[in-house]
């Protein structure tokens, strides 16, 4: 990515993306929130990408059926011992 | 109000999910989390004696887990780990009887916000399974499983830029679903 301070959206979608995740280094969102100040459109994907990430992280996991039933049974073997 | 019984045969198929949430909002890793939950069922099992009946199984097992998850991060971040204060049920007078454990967690979730995180869940699925396979996959090992970057690469033989364009278009047909679905 170039060193200048105003970036294409290309870029700011992905700086945005990486936000997500917690890899942009603080000079990419500096020049993402710099870009943002002016760019409606990218301002619009930020804001939905966020919500994205907020609903995913409240959404409940589940255990996958292999590692409970792996859960089941070593707790099965500890149960055994106390009956 | 009545007793509450302890039944350990029921646990895995009730609470395990449960711990298992409460869990992963606070190590934010499916293995250790997984680990964490297992040692909780068996220390449960092991002082099912000290269970008074006060509070729920439910309550008694999350006020277990609570201590396995602070003891998680306890032995992550000393690596001297002498110096430090155990606090156990140990003690004769009182022992299994902690007040905290009656109180109630601001951070558990009311029944309302299951309720309402359970359509949430399925909103997400439903979307989920709108993708192309490729992004589903995706998006999925990088959101919800929470894998590196690398890891993912390796395994599905792409580049970086590669996973970035296919998370980009994953995440854009993600929100315009969640959009009509839910916002």
């Amino acid at each position: 990515m170039s060193n200048k301070i105003f970036i294409p959206c290309e870029d700011a979608n992905h700086v945005c993306d990486k936000t997500q995740y917690k890899e942009a280094t603080l000079w990419e969102k500096i020049k993402l929130n710099i870009h943002l100040i002016y760019c409606n459109a990218c301002r619009k994907y930020t804001k939905n990408n966020t919500k994205l990430t907020k609903l995913i992280t409240k959404k409940p996991v589940t255990m996958d059926t292999s590692t409970k039933e792996s859960l089941q049974s070593a707790f099965e073997k500890e149960l055994a011992k106390h009956q | 109000m009545p007793k509450h019984v302890i039944d350990p045969n029921q646990w895995i198929k009730l609470y395990s999910d449960y711990l298992f949430n409460y869990t992963i909002t606070r190590v934010n890793d499916r293995e250790i989390a997984k680990d964490l939950v297992q040692d909780t069922f068996v220390a449960g099992l092991n002082s099912m004696k000290n269970f008074k009946g006060e509070a729920s199984e439910r309550t008694w097992l999350i006020s277990i887990l609570k201590r396995k998850i602070i003891d998680y991060y306890r032995k992550i971040n000393s690596n001297k780990g002498k110096a430090e204060v155990r606090m156990t049920y140990s003690s004769d007078e009182n022992e299994g009887d902690w007040l905290e454990e009656r109180v109630a967690d601001p951070f558990d979730k009311t029944a309302e916000d299951t309720i309402e995180n359970s359509e949430l869940g399925r909103a997400i699925d439903n979307c989920l399974s709108k993708l192309p396979e490729k992004q589903a996959q995706v998006f999925e090992m990088k959101t919800i499983l929470n894998y590196e970057t690398e890891a993912i690469c390796n395994e599905l033989d792409i580049t970086a830029s590669n996973l970035w364009v296919i998370i980009h278009r994953a995440r854009t047909a993600m929100a315009n679903c969640l959009e009509k679905n839910w916002f």
